[in-house]
């Protein structure tokens, strides 16, 4: 008899354990300001990252198209994975001195690991990172980026 | 030919082999264990690592100590902020270096934050595995408000690199507070939904309750460190132990449980989701003023010496272990990885339960495979 009334317990206990679960699911039904989901590729327009998140190392020019990498190549050296490689050159400057400039500041965005060293520990600033999170290409050599536009200079009074 | 069929169909010798992983949900990334199977009864298990195989420890020797913190990211990535700052604390041990009261509040705040998300997906998962789908989406929808601030101070979400030898990248983010105060608020009133959910259910007490039992001594004699170790008894945390960072200076207990079984397994975690956000908010509204990093030198050398420095991650006990002979680059780095021990426990506690107990077990010691191959 008794094994009969624990059968009987243990199967309203089950029911009853169930529908508590149940109504927490349940009662998302009925507030539906708790949903998070968001509809990516349809919102894209106001999607706005925060301002430090880590999207890809860019090089900011400002309107007169001048940067303020000097070519030191610090950044080259912090790099863990050998993703920047600074190819400098040489030029004369108006009063006739040899100063050292970049050629190329070529980024490879297949191989960063978003560290931020390179970032951080610039001297002058030159390296910030952008929001861009859609990194996706068809071909891989286009992940290799050259940071400085073509045509660009360093900018006046960074040394 | 009538002694094979003998042999066949005689109980003792029928043991059946099957490959579970390395590419199986539940193993929870490429961890493949060989099991003996006898009818639906485990008899034995193989773990077979390696597959995630980075040579963590090998290329941290010729890369430079700020270098290093980045890859430990990726070793628990779960808790990847407590994974760096065990390095950080070693380096700046290794140099008597005194650290600012900001930067320890900053990291301990941190360190909860990430507790709490890897309980999250762990919860997450361990729910997914016993075939609740509705855990998983709870789950990561909550941990989503963790990572968001994570992304707004750290620039990562869950690779977040944010110490750095001598303190943190940056400083903490002007919404940082009011956003955390906001999460513990809510995630105070969503918590008694997971036990609702899945604490209380029926059909999950039948399948973790007295599942996959780990006595006291055993626990001590494999070392299964962290939530596995305590819940069966085993006093290990490094927080109250070996205090590091500004767990010397706030009130919070220990979670101990005795049972040993997966449901005492899952319990410690979910207290401990509890426990973080009381230590959250002892340090939210008093963050010191100060600096948020410490000038160090361009290049940093450690002396020559070996260091060692453990902290608690979401998993156990991990220990960086340094040699460094002067240079730039230490001489040998060994990581003691809470995964690693754990999973040597895997075989001695799952012996004699049915296979399906096997994916339970698995699910509630709370594996990492990176952790376990670095």
């Amino acid at each position: 008899m008794r094994s009969i009334i624990n059968y009987l317990k243990e199967i309203i206990l089950g029911v009853w354990s169930l529908l508590k679960g149940m109504k927490v699911t349940g009662s998302y039904f009925f507030r539906p300001s708790t949903i998070v989901t968001q509809k990516y590729p349809s919102n894209r327009k106001d999607l706005v990252m925060f301002e430090r998140f880590k999207g890809e190392v860019v090089m900011p020019h400002n309107e007169k198209n001048e940067h303020k990498c000097t070519g030191c190549g610090i950044c080259e050296l912090n790099c863990p994975n050998g993703t920047i490689e600074v190819i400098s050159k040489t030029i004369i400057t108006e009063d006739g001195k040899k100063k050292r400039a970049i050629d190329k500041h070529i980024y490879r965005l297949g191989m960063c690991t978003f560290c931020a060293l390179c970032v951080k520990t610039c001297p002058s600033n030159a390296l910030a990172f952008s929001q861009k999170f859609e990194h996706a290409v068809f071909n891989r050599a286009h992940l290799i980026k050259t940071l400085n536009k073509p045509g660009s200079q360093l900018m006046k009074g960074v040394e | 030919m009538e002694e094979k069929v003998k042999d066949i169909t005689s109980d003792e010798q029928q043991e059946y082999v099957i490959n579970m992983g390395p590419q199986h949900p539940s193993t929870h990334g490429v961890l493949r264990l060989v099991v003996s199977l006898k009818g639906e009864i485990v008899k034995n298990i193989e773990p077979h690592i390696g597959y995630i195989h980075r040579g963590i420890e090998k290329m941290c020797e010729s890369i430079t100590y700020p270098q290093i913190i980045h890859l430990t990211d990726r070793m628990d990535y779960l808790s990847a902020h407590i994974n760096n700052e065990a390095v950080c604390l070693n380096v700046e041990k290794a140099l008597e270096m005194d650290i600012p009261d900001r930067i320890k509040v900053i990291r301990t705040i941190m360190s909860e934050l990430t507790r709490i998300q890897s309980h999250q997906l762990w919860w997450a998962s361990f729910g997914m595995d016993l075939g609740g789908l509705t855990c998983f989406f709870y789950g990561l929808r909550d941990r989503e408000k963790i990572l968001d601030i994570f992304e707004e101070t750290c620039g990562g979400r869950m690779l977040v690199s944010y110490n750095c030898p001598g303190g943190v990248m940056y400083d903490i983010h002007p919404n940082f507070q009011k956003r955390v105060k906001e999460f513990i608020k809510y995630f105070r009133k969503i918590l008694p939904e997971y036990d609702q959910l899945l604490s209380g259910n029926v059909i999950f007490h039948e399948r973790s309750k007295g599942i996959g039992k780990l006595s006291l001594e055993d626990a001590i004699s494999y070392g299964v460190t962290g939530p596995s170790g305590r819940a069966s008894g085993f006093s290990c945390d490094v927080r109250k132990h070996e205090p590091y960072s500004a767990y010397d200076r706030i009130i919070f207990k220990e979670i101990l449980h005795t049972e040993g079984d997966t449901f005492s397994r899952y319990i410690t975690r979910i207290d401990e989701m509890w426990e973080s956000m009381n230590i959250i908010e002892q340090l939210i509204d008093n963050i010191p003023e100060g600096p948020y990093s410490v000038k160090m030198k361009p290049v940093i050398k450690l002396p020559e010496g070996e260091y060692y420095q453990r902290v608690e991650t979401a998993r156990g006990e991990l220990g960086v272990y340094i040699i460094s002979d002067g240079n730039k680059n230490p001489y040998r780095v060994k990581f003691r990885s809470p995964n690693f021990v754990n999973l040597s426990v895997f075989n001695h506690i799952t012996k004699g339960f049915k296979i399906a107990d096997l994916v339970a077990i698995g699910g509630s010691l709370d594996l990492v495979i990176p952790d376990i191959d670095r």
